[in-house]
């Protein structure tokens, strides 16, 4: 077959000495490298706060500017250009943004009597998370402009902004921005001198992780328990008030002017295909200076520890693991991190997730068993108690991971473990259940020896643990004592220690 | 006649195992404690009104709610009252929350049992939060939480001084994770803690002082402490790099 191939190019082509080719014919696209944002294409040019975050210094920004004729563009035009510029939702789920706020535009919205309303979430919770943070503090303008503009999109007649109780500056700031923006009618009947009448509150919460979930801070801004709602009816139907809502986080708020105003091809040329975009990204734990950086999508998790953090401490081989995406998602290990890009699908098939873009760094010093362990104190701590299986499932799992921690178990009872993570989850309402399981699976699956390794050297130490981490030397000798406790079994060959050389 | 033979088998039975007796639960003296009991100085006898500020600072949130849906002001009320009463949400406060919001009294203590920043019980005049979830321990959050633990007196988490100077708790993640490990006292956050610089913030705020809120290591916010690696020119101003229309 290749002989006949090169004698139809033969014929094609009489020069065959001077044009013979190579087997490689098919040439490689230009490899493109992702990250290396330049300041002019940064968004959040005040998340340092370096700059005034007034109104004034807002506007000097470029803040506000022409906000008019963005509203006067239309609720559909805006909703496009969200759609164009290809902005996938930055509180961790990566929804695309404009499909989310077209729902509010059902055929025959118009009819329908109720207000409508747009909820910002600026409940940031996550362990590892303080991007919002900085939106709020430094850029909170945008914020507010980002409010009204999304408002229009949706046609909601007011946004409420839900922001943690423990952020009292930030509150403070962005409470400054509301005043400000109503005081130069930017906000108000006429927002903007555009005719279109919109309202934006701030709401401050009183500390519960769970009213990040977009139907628990529902229930929270009506003065109830954040406890999230069974969906259908999504918010897009009945939200908040019994009205049309739509839940979206600060920072895709935040960036929906800007993408406006220079336009979505701008936005979409950043990063690679379905992650596009600019993205926050807040690098914590064991790197030499941890920050908060704007930087492209699809960014190479290694650069962006190199270039903005300094490294890890101790050198890239001093790395132990990196959950890259705030507490909820599963660990991935040092090979993964070298190759892995930051955007939602690179991320996925690594079998984690960008979560809210938090990068956990953790190097070789670190008790791997007992971060997560203080991972499953956190939710049991947050569990808000309204589902059985997280309710008692993270409680189970925080004392079965505090027994790994001192190694006080049974080899049998890590894939117990495995299978409560798999029991909780799907099996409730709101993502809390999974994202307390999922960095108890990445923990098994990357770090099942050190687990082992500690389970064979408490056996080794304190001779045979029963399931529940009692010792068998603890045990009443003249009580028979059932099989099922697993006193009596066997560990698994690979448990064994090395045999004396 | 069993127990004469069980006895000659087994010559000291059950000598290692303590016997059992009827247990009692200890009191659980933790944040979590959702009942109320009436005491001295909580019991709904006591009496509790917002001040005038205040009064008009109510009548300013509950407006900004549709005006069927008053309760939802029922979070920022609470604040307010918790404030006012000396940071701490007494039951008169709910009670009083309830009855200005036209609610019923169980649903404000459902609200305020939920959310971890009401304090159901008196707390010092300075309430240390010190986060250790896991990017703050990883920074090491817990020398922290021992350090000002041991440096008022050997107390525990969750304890008050003896002066009722301090409150020192330790709770889950604050958000400013990039800045670890960080201790919130009253509302400002103390960020990029060392055990050094910690026992600088608790002994000026022994000494009446309030020392300045933010990163104690000298750096501005969250930016690189080894240098601007972003954000390093002037920042670009309206209409600049737009597309045509709105340049």
């Amino acid at each position: 077959m290749f002989r006949s191939s090169s004698s139809a190019t033969q014929v094609a082509r009489p020069f065959r000495a001077k044009l013979r080719r190579t087997f490689a014919t098919v040439q490689d696209p230009p490899v493109r490298h992702y990250g290396g944002l330049k300041d002019q294409d940064r968004i959040f040019t005040n998340a340092y706060c370096r700059h005034d975050h007034g109104l004034k210094g807002a506007m000097s920004r470029g803040d506000w500017h022409r906000t008019k004729d963005i509203i006067l563009k239309g609720d559909s035009w805006i909703i496009q250009t969200i759609k164009d510029s290809g902005l996938r939702g930055r509180g961790g789920a990566g929804f695309p943004s404009g499909l989310k706020w077209s729902f509010m535009n059902k055929p025959g919205w118009e009819k329908d009597p109720r207000p409508r309303y747009l909820v910002v979430n600026a409940d940031e919770g996550e362990p590892g998370t303080c991007k919002d943070r900085e939106i709020l503090r430094g850029d909170p303008h945008k914020l507010v402009e980002g409010c009204l503009v999304a408002g229009r999109a949706m046609n909601a007649s007011a946004a409420y902004i839900y922001i943690r109780g423990e952020f009292y500056q930030e509150a403070s700031h962005v409470q400054q921005a509301i005043d400000e923006a109503y005081k130069s009618g930017l906000l108000g009947k006429d927002a903007c001198g555009s005719g279109y009448s919109f309202d934006v509150y701030l709401h401050r919460g009183a500390g519960a992780y769970i009213c990040g979930e977009e139907t628990a801070l529902i229930e929270s801004i009506e003065g109830k328990q954040g406890k999230p709602r069974l969906k259908p009816p999504f918010p897009a139907d009945v939200g908040l008030f019994g009205c049309p809502t739509t839940v979206a986080n600060v920072e895709t708020v935040a960036v929906a002017p800007t993408i406006c105003r220079r336009g979505a091809p701008w936005f979409a040329g950043f990063g690679r295909k379905r992650n596009e975009g600019t993205k926050l990204f807040c690098i914590s734990g064991h790197v030499n200076n941890p920050c908060v950086v704007e930087e492209e999508m699809s960014i190479p998790l290694k650069d962006l520890i190199e270039k903005h953090c300094g490294g890890v401490r101790g050198g890239w081989d001093n790395l132990l693991g990196i959950i890259p995406g705030g507490s909820s998602v599963p660990v991935i290990p040092p090979n993964v991190c070298a190759e892995v890009l930051m955007d939602y699908d690179s991320l996925k098939d690594a079998q984690s997730g960008l979560g809210t873009g938090a990068v956990i760094v953790m190097d070789k010093s670190t008790d791997i068993v007992k971060a997560i362990a203080r991972f499953a104190h956190f939710y049991k701590h947050e569990s808000c108690g309204q589902c059985t299986p997280c309710r008692e499932g993270t409680t189970w799992m925080m004392n079965m991971m505090d027994r790994f921690v001192e190694g006080r178990g049974h080899q049998r009872e890590i894939d117990m473990l495995l299978e409560l993570t798999k029991q909780i989850e799907g099996r409730t309402i709101c993502a809390l259940g999974d994202a307390a399981a999922w960095p108890i699976q990445g923990l098994m699956r990357h770090f099942r020896p050190e687990v082992e390794a500690r389970i064979t050297k408490f056996r080794m130490e304190q001779g045979p643990v029963l399931f529940g981490g009692r010792l068998k030397s603890q045990t009443d000798p003249t009580l028979a004592l059932p099989d099922n406790l697993g006193a009596n079994l066997p560990e698994p060959e690979a448990a064994l220690p090395p045999p004396p050389a | 006649m069993f127990a004469a033979r069980l006895s000659k088998r087994l010559p000291h039975p059950r000598a290692r195992v303590p016997a059992r007796n009827i247990s009692v639960t200890a009191c659980r003296k933790s944040d979590a404690l959702f009942v109320h009991r009436d005491t001295t100085y909580n019991n709904p006898k006591i009496p509790f009104e917002f001040n005038e500020e205040n009064t008009k600072r109510a009548k300013e949130i509950i407006s900004h709610y549709p005006p069927q849906y008053k309760k939802a002001a029922v979070i920022p009320l609470l604040d307010l009252g918790q404030r006012q009463n000396k940071g701490w949400t007494s039951i008169s406060v709910m009670n009083y929350v309830a009855r200005l919001l036209e609610m019923p009294p169980m649903r404000v203590y459902e609200v305020a049992t939920f959310y971890t920043m009401f304090n159901r019980s008196p707390i010092g005049e300075h309430f240390v939060q010190v986060c250790t979830t896991t990017p703050c321990m990883l920074r090491g959050s817990y020398d922290i939480l021992d350090t000002i633990c041991s440096h008022l007196g050997g107390i525990k988490p969750g304890d008050t001084t003896k002066d009722g100077k301090f409150t020192v708790i330790e709770v889950e993640c604050q958000g400013a994770c990039s800045n670890a490990p960080m201790m919130a006292v009253g509302d400002d956050f103390y960020e990029d803690l060392t055990p050094e610089t910690t026992k600088k913030v608790i002994e000026a705020f022994a000494k009446g002082e309030k020392p300045k809120a933010g990163p104690q290591s000298g750096r501005h916010t969250s930016e690189n402490s080894a240098g601007l690696t972003a954000l390093t020119s002037k920042p670009y101003g309206p209409g600049e790099f737009c597309t045509p229309e709105f340049s």
